[in-house]
């Protein structure tokens, strides 16, 4: 698990019902494009609103959509969560 | 003739406009030298007959899988364009619009939903947004007609403003996205609403699985309700009614024994016609098809049809998606399984939606082995079903057995990537019943164009393979399989072979066998397994290649082999 910045967290380590501010997409040029057309990009206000158990999908919500995608996605989104406290450091 | 597209993002309520846009007669087709589908219809337009095509959802038209660049592809064919966009998510939809407008087709935006825009607490500046796009936008609600008349009205005013609307890259369109929705959306205070309570409850890892099997239990015990219903009450009084006498006249007249009544009405069992066993062209190839098989197909499109229209289906996806991991798949491989037991040609096509070769074959496979068809089901349910549920319980657990093994076989053997599942879940909505309505209507309609002629043709030359006895030479080569592992007698092997026709009708063909319990059991799982119907056959051709056909047809046999003999010794 790679430690971000401060109030930086991957979506998947994201507490559910937490809201954030999309900071960054890892990865290709591929899932950046995808993610895009779906609203998930960079300056998004995003709340996690499910995950399942075994690494499975996670759910957001951005604006009045929901979509999930899976586990190995989330770990590549960067979320500066909002209401950040240094102890919720790696919460997950 | 001047052509309409109708072009928006998935589950923006595009089919409930288009079927408020078109007039009844509506056809479903495929885009040239494609599978994938569209609906086509007329709407009128003054004095004149225009085409509306429904080009399926798409988020960019920037394509990123099979089926988004046949989208984006029919776009190049119309002479104008409607872009629905769902006025609850403007600003995802306004970057689709953004899209259109820098060609240079003529656009008109319908903004539906119109009506959930209220209890979302949205407001939306209407006539600003038609300044800032200098395009007409009219406020639309698919599901009750509202703004339909405006918006026909309207067409002749859209155009194409491709000078004013153009971005260097996505970047810049999604500011100018962003800049038009400040300049025209506020937000106020909102309810929650009792289905979004639902919604919630689904989300959740408990809740959902318990849902699931709810919905699955309740699911099944419609189809078979409304199934049963439609036979008991409406197929088979009317087929004792009105075809038994005529059929009984016309038997007397040619005289039992004859070939015109071998092949029109077949055998008398017990001194009549019976509508399992005789196997007649116009006795038991009309019955099959018209009195067994079709008020199952109503009944599975139906649930079906509501299933998909209230937005289930992705959420099953979701809950779906880690066991679909095991077996080199994601959730969204899903939803063209369940379309598989309407029937697996659709089902075939639909694993385009998938991103990864790997995960179209294991897919396609899958279906084909365990995935049975309404028509299959059917007769599976009514002939199995005579001799008890658990029977019936039995075959289904046989298919689903051998459709999870084989998944999990596959996903280690078959090279490739499988990418993860992202998937837009939408909002739970009332199912809109017009729509459900003409869904129904098509893939019934569908069934009856498409299998009828098929059922008809291979009963006739059942019929005549049976009296020049070409039968005896195909069951004498078949019989050490069938007798020493399977434990079935040689006369099945007919069955089989017509399988590869149509299963319903071999299914059918199983009937006058007299088989024991554990032979009907052995006999339709076996069936159901180890080929796929001639029409599932070509498109499996055609989606996956010759080499990969072979492939998947070899693990088809195998598996039954397999499962077969594992039945036999077992049972």
């Amino acid at each position: 698990m790679t430690i971000q910045q401060g109030g930086q967290l991957t979506l998947a380590q994201m507490g559910i019902g937490q809201t954030g501010t999309v900071v960054r997409v890892l990865g290709g040029h591929g899932l950046i494009r995808r993610l895009d057309a779906l609203d998930i990009r960079p300056g998004k206000k995003v709340t996690k609103i499910s995950s399942t158990l075994f690494h499975g999908p996670v759910t957001l919500r951005v604006d009045n959509s929901q979509v999930a995608l899976g586990f190995g996605m989330a770990k590549k989104i960067i979320v500066q969560v909002d209401n950040y406290l240094p102890d919720s450091l790696g919460r997950r | 003739m001047m052509r309409i597209l109708l072009v928006g993002n998935p589950n923006v309520g595009k089919s409930a406009l288009f079927s408020r846009l078109t007039g009844t007669h509506i056809i479903a087709s495929n885009y040239p030298g494609t599978t994938v589908g569209f609906t086509k219809g007329h709407l009128k337009l003054g004095a004149e007959r225009v085409e509306l095509i429904d080009i399926p959802g798409s988020y960019t038209i920037e394509p990123s899988s099979k089926a988004e660049e046949v989208a984006v592809e029919m776009l190049k064919d119309g002479n104008l364009i409607i872009n629905v966009v769902d006025a609850t998510n403007l600003e995802r939809n306004l970057n689709l619009t953004l899209q259109l407008l820098e060609r240079q087709t003529p656009v008109i935006v319908a903004l539906n939903m119109w009506d959930d825009t209220r209890h979302r607490g949205i407001n939306i500046d209407v006539a600003k947004l038609e300044e800032l796009l200098e395009v007409p936008v009219v406020p639309t609600v698919g599901v009750t007609g509202q703004g339909i008349r405006e918006l026909i009205r309207r067409l002749p005013e859209a155009k194409a403003t491709k000078t004013t609307h153009t971005y260097s890259d996505g970047d810049e369109r999604w500011t100018r996205v962003g800049n038009i929705v400040s300049q025209v959306q506020s937000l106020s205070h909102r309810h929650h609403t009792w289905y979004e309570n639902l919604e919630d409850a689904s989300n959740h890892p408990a809740g959902g699985v318990v849902i699931a099997l709810l919905v699955l239990f309740a699911t099944f015990w419609f189809i078979r309700l409304v199934g049963e219903g439609i036979i008991s009450y409406i197929t088979e009084p009317l087929f004792e009614w009105l075809w038994t006498p005529l059929l009984v006249r016309l038997s007397l007249a040619l005289g039992p024994g004859s070939f015109w009544h071998s092949v029109l009405i077949g055998n008398l069992i017990e001194g009549k016609i019976d509508y399992f066993q005789s196997f007649g062209l116009i006795s038991t190839g009309f019955y099959i098809p018209l009195a067994a098989v079709l008020p199952y197909i109503v009944s599975f499109y139906l649930a079906l049809g509501i299933l998909e229209d209230i937005g289930y289906l992705p959420r099953l996806a979701v809950l779906m998606d880690t066991i679909m991991h095991r077996m080199g798949l994601h959730g969204y491989a899903i939803i063209p399984t369940v379309l598989g037991f309407g029937c697996n040609v659709p089902a075939v096509m639909a694993t385009r939606i998938l991103e990864s070769r790997k995960q179209r074959f294991i897919a396609a496979t899958l279906i084909s082995i365990g995935v049975p068809c309404a028509a299959l089901n059917a007769m599976i349910i009514g002939l199995v079903g005579q001799q008890g549920g658990q029977y019936v319980a039995m075959v289904y657990g046989s298919l689903f057995l051998s459709w999870v093994i084989i998944g999990l076989i596959l996903n280690r053997v078959v090279k490739g990537f499988n990418p993860e599942l992202l998937v837009e879940i939408p909002p739970y909505r009332l199912p809109p019943w017009r729509v459900i309505g003409e869904k129904l209507w098509l893939r019934v309609s569908g069934f009856i164009k498409e299998a009828l002629p098929i059922v008809l043709g291979t009963v006739l030359m059942v019929n005549i393979l049976y009296i020049f006895g070409l039968f005896n030479a195909i069951a004498n080569i078949a019989a050490p399989v069938l007798t020493g592992l399977w434990g079935l007698p040689r006369e099945t092997i007919v069955a089989l072979v017509i399988g590869f026709l149509r299963k319903d009708v071999a299914m059918g063909m199983l009937a006058p066998l007299a088989l024991t319990a554990k032979e009907l059991v052995i006999s339709s799982t076996v069936l159901a397994m180890f080929f796929p119907c001639v029409a599932t056959f070509v498109i499996l051709a055609r989606e996956l290649g010759a080499r990969d056909v072979l492939k998947a047809i070899g693990i088809m046999i195998a598996a039954a082999v397999i499962m077969g003999s594992l039945q036999n010794l077992v049972l």
